[in-house]
């Protein structure tokens, strides 16, 4: 059997394997030294994952476009970041003028629909038109061809925002009805945004699962995602439901545009949607491509990863300035399940001919 | 003729439509009011009006091409109809604009001036070309007419005129656009003749009305009297020795040319030229990866850090100072950084498939612009601070400080990098890496070592991108980690991407295109990477193979092209 093993060795195997073992001890050599350092209450701890929570939640509706276009097109939508930053640039002008009005002060939750109505169908309609103009004249193109018109439709979205709206920073009101209230639970006080922020986003994914696996067509996206040609055989407009597809993710992202708006009001502009997409998309992948409660599962862990890892494990190791290095901290992780499980935690769901 | 147009009026209607979006998109967006400050002729023309009339003239040109059959009065006719029905997105941006901007209420909540920035006063006078709201939005109309028919004279025209009339409006809108530059290069060839020609040609920037129709008229002869068909036909008359010696001279003046470039165009644009250079070294090194190897890296900008701190730590004598080498003795170890960092970060990689490894090597990048960022190396690369006070390179006792000789580096560094990448291309290993290219499975059961071919195609590129580095570090003399984000990366893939993936010449046509345009007009900045990522979708689209496509990929391309045709041809029969 050892010699079996030998006759399978390899120099990349090898140097994977020791690199996959010096992450985890690093990683537990942090978790050690900070948890022996004792230098965060319980309570701070609870507002961390709290507070990744309500930003995972983000990223799990960002993450469902990534998803749900993956297992159909097999291709990242690497707009996508940038759709969902459309919607939340758009609304941020409405919410200013809701504000404004006081209409956002009598009626917080109409105010707070309308926003996401207009967020989640800016999104779409965006989406659906990249959709239109850089992939499906690609169909069957060599894979890394509709990643480079994506890499462009980011920048043309990006740009386009820039010059529509300028290239000032915007910031969403603060709700009245939600500002400064906690909601006290066993000792730990959680800020009112981030439940609901939370909350709504669950509402939305639990939505989407029941539309996927309980409508006519959730049911066409799963075979299509299954196989192009035998749902075209089987009578499915397989362009069109492409089409919804795209619509599906785009509202999503929209809505999560507002939701961000709600939980962090600061930071609006043009560029906002880059780093997002690509965590969201490191959501994604760490629930497994293409698998619908994965991606929002994932997307919950990368938040609450995001949240807590650098104080947990980057200050054990004794970095200074942790805070710094939280975006490093989630490429790190995108770069390490990539490396060692890009089928992700779940799985990935695609049908076998594709993977 | 009534007839034809009543049955093509649907068509009519989709590119109206068409190019109004395109003409309302531009405006919306900005690009035709901060071109309005760019005069071409006189002060009348401007870059804003090309931009305004660009969907005009294009869906004048789409129409043409769809009357092909037609007679040419109903084709006029049609152009002028779609041109005219194209300006109504506009008209309504206008009617927009004076409800909702200047007759506004102060005291309402929203004001759409805050939303759209370009919704202004400004623009409104540009589209109603300051003649008042009724007139003007008449003149837009008829104008937008006149636009749709000049689209359809560019494929309606006979042959000769039409070549002539393409030929001149050319000329006159390139010499207009570049007017600046080019008054330079006359300015610095009669230095010392004392004629002042460019108070002839040029007022105010831009070209001189009465210049513009004497270039125009020369242009115009010029095409129409095909004279570079004439010669190009002549020279493939000639003997083939002649040819030979015909192609050293035309190599000598190339040579003469590039290294006299800097002293005619002045500082400015020597800093440009300089900007080029580096990115044809790293387009090369990409070029490498992404071409040949068909790895695509969007991190690449990492390496190119890489080599601009290594020169920045091992030659400045600030605190960051590690050693005082001088330039040329930390170039090589600047490369062998970006070699070992290459071999480093491509060693993880080395199993991934294609679009993750694009997003891999993305997030690479962003990592090391963070922890280049962050307190917690301060102490190597300077934190936020950066790098200063990083010493010019001398060549035997001269400071190299002018831009004009960093040019001659750079020039010199890239011809190194073009001279290695054919040679490698022509090589067992670029073979290799073409094969893999294509298809990573078959080449490993063809015996090629992947893990060896993939990184030394990493290694390769990263060593050209550490080169730029290091040479960008020493003539910009500070460095900060800001100046090292994903957009670098961007232009290094979409100038090879426009140039054409894996063609050399492709890379300094892409260079120049993407990054010397910009640099000569500056108000581009804000609009370059809007530029960027339209071409990118477009290229990808209508000419996937870029514009210099290298040889083996045309005739692949070719190739399919029959076999498809071959496969139609027997289906049909």
């Amino acid at each position: 059997m050892l010699k079996q093993y030998f006759d399978r060795f390899s120099w990349v195997d090898f140097f994977l394997r020791v690199f996959q073992l010096a992450a985890v001890v690093v990683i537990i050599v942090g978790i050690f030294n900070s948890i022996g350092a004792a230098k965060y209450t319980s309570g701070q701890w609870v507002t961390l994952v709290f507070a990744g929570l309500a930003q995972g939640s983000i990223y799990a509706l960002i993450a469902l476009g990534y998803t749900l276009v993956y297992g159909i097109l097999l291709m990242i939508n690497f707009a996508h970041g940038d759709v969902y930053m459309a919607g939340a640039f758009t609304a941020v002008f409405l919410a200013n003028s809701m504000a404004a009005s006081g209409f956002l002060a009598t009626h917080p939750v109409w105010a707070v629909l309308l926003l996401i109505l207009l967020a989640a169908s800016v999104s779409m309609v965006l989406n659906v038109v990249v959709e239109r103009v850089a992939y499906r004249p690609l169909r069957g193109a060599p894979r890394l061809v509709p990643l480079i018109t994506a890499i462009g439709a980011s920048f043309t979205i990006e740009y386009t925002f820039r010059g529509l709206y300028g290239a000032e920073f915007q910031s969403y009101p603060i709700i009245p009805a939600l500002d400064g209230q906690y909601w006290n639970v066993a000792g730990f006080a959680i800020p009112y945004t981030q439940i609901v922020v939370l909350v709504a986003a669950i509402l939305l994914m639990a939505a989407l699962f029941f539309f996927i696996e309980r409508t006519k067509i959730g049911k066409a996206m799963r075979a299509v995602s299954e196989d192009k040609e035998v749902a075209r055989l089987m009578g499915i407009d397989v362009d069109k439901t492409i089409m919804i597809t795209f619509a599906i993710g785009g509202a999503l992202a929209g809505a999560a545009g507002v939701f961000n708006g709600i939980f962090r009001p600061q930071g609006v502009f043009f560029f906002m949607g880059f780093i997002p997409g690509i965590k969201a998309f490191t959501a994604a992948v760490l629930g497994g491509i293409g698998n619908i409660p994965g991606a929002m599962v994932g997307g919950l862990f990368l938040g609450v990863f995001e949240a807590i890892g650098p104080n947990l494990i980057l200050e054990g190791l004794g970095i200074p300035a942790v805070n710094q290095l939280r975006d490093a901290f989630a490429f790190t992780i995108l770069v390490l399940i990539l490396i060692f499980r890009p089928q992700g935690i779940f799985g990935e769901r695609l049908s076998e001919t594709k993977a | 003729m009534f007839n034809t147009l009543q049955e093509k009026f649907p068509l009519i209607q989709k590119f109206a439509l068409l190019g109004g979006i395109v003409a309302i998109y531009l405006t919306a967006v900005g690009v035709v009011i901060t071109f309005s400050l760019r005069n071409l002729i006189g002060t009348f023309v401007s870059l804003g009006h090309v931009f305004l009339v660009l969907g005009a003239v294009g869906a004048g040109v789409l129409i043409a091409q769809q009357f092909k059959d037609e007679d040419d009065a109903s084709t006029y006719v049609a152009g002028f109809l779609t041109g005219a029905m194209s300006s109504v997105s506009l008209i309504l941006f206008n009617i927009v604009v004076q409800l909702f901007v200047v007759q506004a209420s102060e005291e309402g909540v929203f004001h759409l001036r805050e939303m759209f920035v370009n919704f202004s006063p400004d623009s409104l006078a540009f589209l109603t070309f300051g003649q008042g709201f009724l007139f003007g939005n008449v003149l837009l109309f008829f104008l937008f007419g006149l636009m749709g028919l000049l689209g359809v004279s560019f494929i309606r025209l006979p042959e000769k005129i039409r070549r002539g009339w393409i030929n001149g409006l050319i000329w006159v809108f390139s010499v207009g656009l570049f007017s600046e530059n080019v008054s330079q290069v006359i300015r610095e060839l009669f230095k010392y003749s004392g004629t002042s020609f460019n108070k002839i040609l040029f007022t105010q920037k831009a070209l001189n009305p009465v210049a513009a129709i004497v270039l125009f008229a020369l242009t115009f002869a010029f095409g129409y009297m095909g004279i570079k068909t004439a010669t190009s036909q002549k020279w493939a008359a000639m003997p083939v020795e002649k040819q030979k010696t015909g192609r050293i001279v035309i190599t000598v003046m190339a040579v003469i040319f590039v290294a006299a470039l800097p002293w005619l165009v002045g500082l400015f644009l020597s800093q440009a030229l300089f900007i080029i250079g580096m990115y044809v070294m790293m387009g090369l090194g990409l070029n490498i990866v992404v071409g040949y190897a068909g790895l695509l890296d969007l991190g690449y900008v990492a390496f190119f850090a890489f080599g601009a701190y290594t020169m920045g730590i091992l030659t400045t004598t600030g605190v960051l100072g590690r050693s005082d080498l001088n330039f040329w003795t930390a170039l090589p170890f600047a490369m062998l950084v970006g070699v070992l960092w290459g071999v480093l970060l491509g060693f993880p990689v080395l199993r991934m498939r294609g679009d993750y490894l694009a997003i891999v090597t993305l997030g690479f990048g962003e990592i090391i612009r963070i922890l280049a960022l962050s307190n917690w190396l301060a102490p190597l690369g300077g934190g936020a601070q950066g790098v200063l006070h990083i010493p010019q390179p001398e060549f035997f006792g001269l400071s190299m400080n002018s831009p004009q000789a960093m040019y001659y580096l750079v020039v010199l560094g890239a011809v190194l990098a073009a001279f290695v990448t054919i040679r490698l291309r022509d090589s067992r290993l670029g073979r290799q890496w073409m094969a893999m290219r294509e298809d990573e499975d078959v080449a490993e059961a063809m015996g090629i070592n992947l893990v060896q071919t993939k990184l030394l195609a990493f290694s390769i590129g990263a060593a050209f991108s550490a080169l730029a580095g290091s040479i960008f570090a020493a003539r910009l003399g500070n460095i900060f980690p800001h100046s090292f984000n994903i957009l670098i990366s961007i232009n290094a893939l979409a100038l090879i991407i426009v140039g054409g993936l894996g063609s050399i010449p492709g890379v300094v046509v892409g260079a120049i295109i993407l990054i010397g345009l910009p640099e000569m007009l500056r108000e581009f900045a804000e609009y370059r990477l809007l530029m960027y990522g339209i071409l990118l979708i477009i290229m990808m689209i209508v000419k996937p193979d870029g514009f210099m496509p290298e040889a083996r990929r045309r005739q692949e391309i070719k190739d399919e092209k029959d076999f498809l045709t071959e496969q139609a041809a027997k289906s049909e029969g």
